[in-house]
């Protein structure tokens, strides 16, 4: 594999040669202008050095051409690359749509996921091999960095709203987890490992320990029991607007604008319920801020993603029904199953 | 002939405290300024000391993880506010620009005098803050740990960074009024040596700059106090929001500390080829260049921030366009060399330094500045080392050499010249042992700010730690020939280099008023041919 190159990390995901590759570029040109003004200093000094005290050089004030010449050769190198690395970072920081969804909550000092299938992990996170994993993380306190340096992943994780980043891993092993961004005391304590497995040791590995119910059937008992229902019905028009089919959605406000109904906005409008009315609803909500933690919230979403306009909402829908999700908003039944 | 010094020159006009402290002459306040960085420097590297021991053992052993994480906070407060910043403009920028530009003084002595105190007075709450217990919030202060979590001195240090914010504020201010109102006839603005233009730049950033820090401070104090929603989101704050005040002051702030020691290398380059710096007016005008886009990019610090995608473009392409005019400079030193006259004195050695790790940080920049690459890098010890190549590398060094250059100007002495190229070559090498396996760390994904670390980083810290301790006597050597060669070394001449410009047409030491008379200028800068 690629353990001759020394100083490299482990190669475990799609992006990880492409991020290897710019870097490599940017090496090759480093070495070869530090190389060249190294070189040339070198030479200079030795070649035009002072044989006599008192001797005095003819003076040479500059050439416009060459000059020219050194602005405008590293500007266009300096313009591949720049190209390159929006290129790659777009691919990073855009997941696709048919990616199965993890969700992370960081705090002071570890990190907390869940599995769709409600499956939950401290500081360790499973993931089957060859399968697109979009992570959608936030903080219960400080800012974190979710770093995995064989994915060549990071990003920050921040309280009050949602981040995300996505990986699809290619090799089977454990890999570090890292907090990349200093959050106190532990910060280099918070850390973990990402377990990537085979599919089928991973179907094992769900399959196993004690099962809670899915992320979408807790957040729909949620629904209930915080009485979430009884304005956003779903048989007849409520005190509340529907949520069915509601998840990317566009929502027209109060005042005239629209605004897509993302998690960010699902997420502020349960918290803060009144920043952006919905056209035609009353502001009677209340806030739930400070009354869910952030992985209710995150169960609360994943069942408000979860229920299109199709489903009956009283059969909560099986684990596999509402795997993936991202933009598909309406059909998600289709996009189901690995 | 033995040089001789003037029977009375503006170190042995008066004596005492008082003389010293209630002097308003800008070379001794230069030097008032020498003592307090030269101390914050030393308990800077102290902390760094001790930090290199830590991470000798991948286990956090030798201290705990509270104390590891005050220690690097104040290593980054004490060196960047209480040292880089001040290094070579309120040192070497104080003693030099009125003589450089032939004035007796700058525009504002008294001024001049009360920013020193203001500095030192800031420094003394951030004293206070580490006597009586330290601060861990790293010197990036980012919310919302700084301003909700951290139960540490975040407020004392704050006030220092405030107060001293003054200080660099009305520097800044003099500088530009003395480079615009002070210049002696003839010298017009491209008769000024590049020292002058780069420290002209570098006033504009702290003048339009440092308000900003000084009111980010200030809100951080607030939330802190107050509890006044502004970064907290559990105050219905935005904590990104603090990172884009935050780095508006603090990216231009790493061209406060590198615009002044790229002056310092021209002349150096300049004065040890005895040729005029190749391409004079495009290397100025790059100090300008720097000045401006280096408002422009800070939003290359929030790459991973979740930022949008397009801002992160702009961000990336800007910072692209600012590392131009830095290449620009490192391409005309080199041309300069050509057709030369090159010695290798002291000063050389350092400006040779400089331009090496100057050239690899700025290379290094490229990475980071690279946007799916900087995903990887960036919160790595990658990072850690770039800056300290811009930094250390670049800025230290400078410096250094600057200070070598112009010492017997200041002490009227010659330091040992093979002591010093001794020291430089220590320097040199213990820089690069430091940090040069850092880069490869950070690739290897080693985060910054790390009291414990997996067992697989420990050759690469090793000999980073090993690095650190040769660096340490690099810089304590210097100190302690200096100081020596005060009472010990030989008299300087007036000009022993020889050098031009006017600093080195008035005695070693100068008088208090720098000339006998005011001198008229005819000819251009680094005109080296119409000298002997």
């Amino acid at each position: 594999m690629e353990k001759w190159i020394p100083f490299i990390p482990e190669r475990a995901s799609t992006v990880a040669g492409r991020v290897d590759a710019l870097y490599f570029f940017l090496v090759g040109v480093s070495v070869f202008f530090a190389l060249l003004i190294a070189g040339l200093e070198l030479y200079f000094a030795i070649r035009y050095r002072r044989r006599s005290p008192g001797e005095m050089p003819a003076p040479v004030r500059g050439s416009m051409k060459l000059e020219m010449l050194w602005v405008v050769i590293p500007f266009l190198i300096s313009m591949v690359m720049f190209a390159w690395g929006s290129s790659l970072y777009f691919t990073i920081y855009r997941p696709p749509k048919d990616a199965l969804d993890i969700y992370v909550v960081g705090k002071q000092w570890m990190w907390k996921l869940q599995h769709l299938d409600g499956k939950r992990e401290i500081n360790e996170l499973h993931v089957p091999v060859g399968r697109k994993i979009k992570l959608t993380m936030t903080s219960e306190d400080v800012i974190h960095s979710f770093f995995v340096p064989a994915f060549r992943i990071k990003a920050d994780v921040l309280p009050g709203r949602y981040t995300s980043v996505w990986f699809e891993a290619t090799k089977p092993g454990r890999y570090h987890l890292f907090c990349a961004e200093y959050c106190g005391t532990s910060h280099s304590g918070m850390g973990g490992w990402v377990t990537v497995m085979e599919p089928a040791d991973y179907e094992g590995w769900l399959s196993g320990g004690r099962a809670e119910g899915s992320l979408a059937s807790t957040g729909e008992k949620l629904f209930q029991d915080l009485a979430c229902v009884s304005c956003h019905r779903s048989d007849i028009q409520g005190r509340g607007p529907a949520l069915k089919g509601l998840f990317n959605r566009p929502v027209r406000l109060e005042g005239g604008q629209t605004v897509i109904a993302d998690e960010g906005y699902i997420r502020e409008s349960i918290l803060n319920p009144r920043a952006k009315l919905v056209a035609g609803f009353p502001p009677i909500m209340p806030t739930f801020q400070g009354q869910i933690t952030e992985e209710q919230l995150l169960q609360l979403l994943t069942y408000i993603k979860s229920i299109g306009p199709e489903e009956t909402p009283a059969a909560p829908p099986s684990p596999e029904a509402q795997a993936p999700s991202g933009g598909a908003g309406v059909t998600r039944k289709e996009n189901v199953k690995q | 002939m033995i040089p001789k010094q003037p029977r009375t020159h503006y170190l042995n006009i008066s004596y005492g405290f008082k003389s010293w402290l209630f002097t308003t002459d800008h070379k001794r306040i230069g030097l008032l300024y020498l003592v307090s960085i030269t101390l914050f420097f030393f308990v800077g590297g102290a902390f760094a000391t001790i930090i290199r021991l830590e991470l000798a053992t991948p286990q956090g052993d030798l201290v705990q993880a509270e104390t590891y994480n005050k220690l690097f906070t104040m290593h980054g407060v004490m060196m960047i506010f209480f040292f880089l910043i001040p290094a070579v403009p309120a040192v070497l920028g104080n003693f030099l620009i009125p003589l450089m530009i032939g004035a007796k003084d700058v525009a504002f002595p008294r001024l001049n005098l009360l920013s020193w105190y203001i500095f030192n007075l800031g420094a003394l709450f951030t004293i206070y803050a580490v006597v009586s217990g330290g601060v861990d919030t790293g010197w990036t202060f980012y919310t919302p740990y700084s301003t909700t979590y951290s139960n540490t001195h975040v407020l004392a240090t704050g006030v220092g960074i405030f107060i001293t914010g003054f200080s660099s504020i009305l520097t800044g201010l003099n500088f530009i009024v003395t480079i615009h109102m002070m210049r002696a006839p003839g010298m017009n603005w491209f008769r000024l040596p590049l020292f002058v233009w780069a420290h002209y730049a570098t006033s504009l950033i702290q003048v339009l700059g440092t308000p900003v820090i000084a009111i980010t401070v200030l809100l951080l104090a607030f939330e802190r106090v107050v509890r006044i929603g502004i970064f907290d989101p559990a105050l219905g704050g935005d904590p990104v929001l603090f990172q884009h005040l935050f780095w508006f002051y603090s990216h231009p702030a790493v061209y406060i500390m590198v615009l002044p020691a790229m002056g310092v290398v021209s002349e150096l380059v300049a004065a040890f080829t005895r040729k005029s710096i190749f391409g004079y007016d495009l290397v100025a005008f790059a100090s300008i260049a720097i000045a401006v886009f280096g408002f422009l990019v800070w939003g290359h610090h929030l790459f991973v921030s979740g930022q949008s995608v397009y801002a992160g473009m702009i961000f990336s392409f800007l910072s692209y366009a600012v590392a131009i005019p830095s290449a620009v400079k490192v391409f005309n030193w080199t041309a300069t060399l050509y057709k030369g006259s090159v010695s290798y004195q002291t000063p050389m050695l350092y400006a040779f330094g400089f331009i090496g790790l100057f050239t690899i940080g700025g290379l290094t920049g490229l990475f980071l500045a690279a946007m799916g690459l900087d995903i990887h890098l960036t919160d790595t010890y990658f990072v850690v080392a770039h800056f300290h190549y811009i930094m250390v590398g670049g800025t230290i060094m400078a410096y250094l050499g600057g200070l070598h250059y112009w010492w017997p100007k200041i002490s009227g002495r010659m330091y040992p010249e093979g002591w010093a190229k001794l020291g430089a070559l220590i320097v040199f090498v213990g820089f690069n042992l430091t940090f040069f396996p850092q880069f490869l760390l950070g690739y290897m994904g080693m985060p910054r700010r790390y009291h414990a670390y997996p067992e697989e980083f420990q050759v690469l810290n090793v000999m980073s730690s090993a690095g650190a301790s040769i660096l340490a006597v690099g810089y304590i050597l210097p100190m302690v020939y200096l100081i020596w060669s005060m009472r010990y070394g030989p008299i300087a001449s007036s000009n022993p280099w020889p050098a031009t410009g006017l600093e080195w047409q008035t005695s070693s030491p100068p008088p208090t008023e720098n000339f006998e008379e005011i001198p008229v200028v005819t000819w251009e800068a680094y005109e080296f041919a119409g000298q002997e």
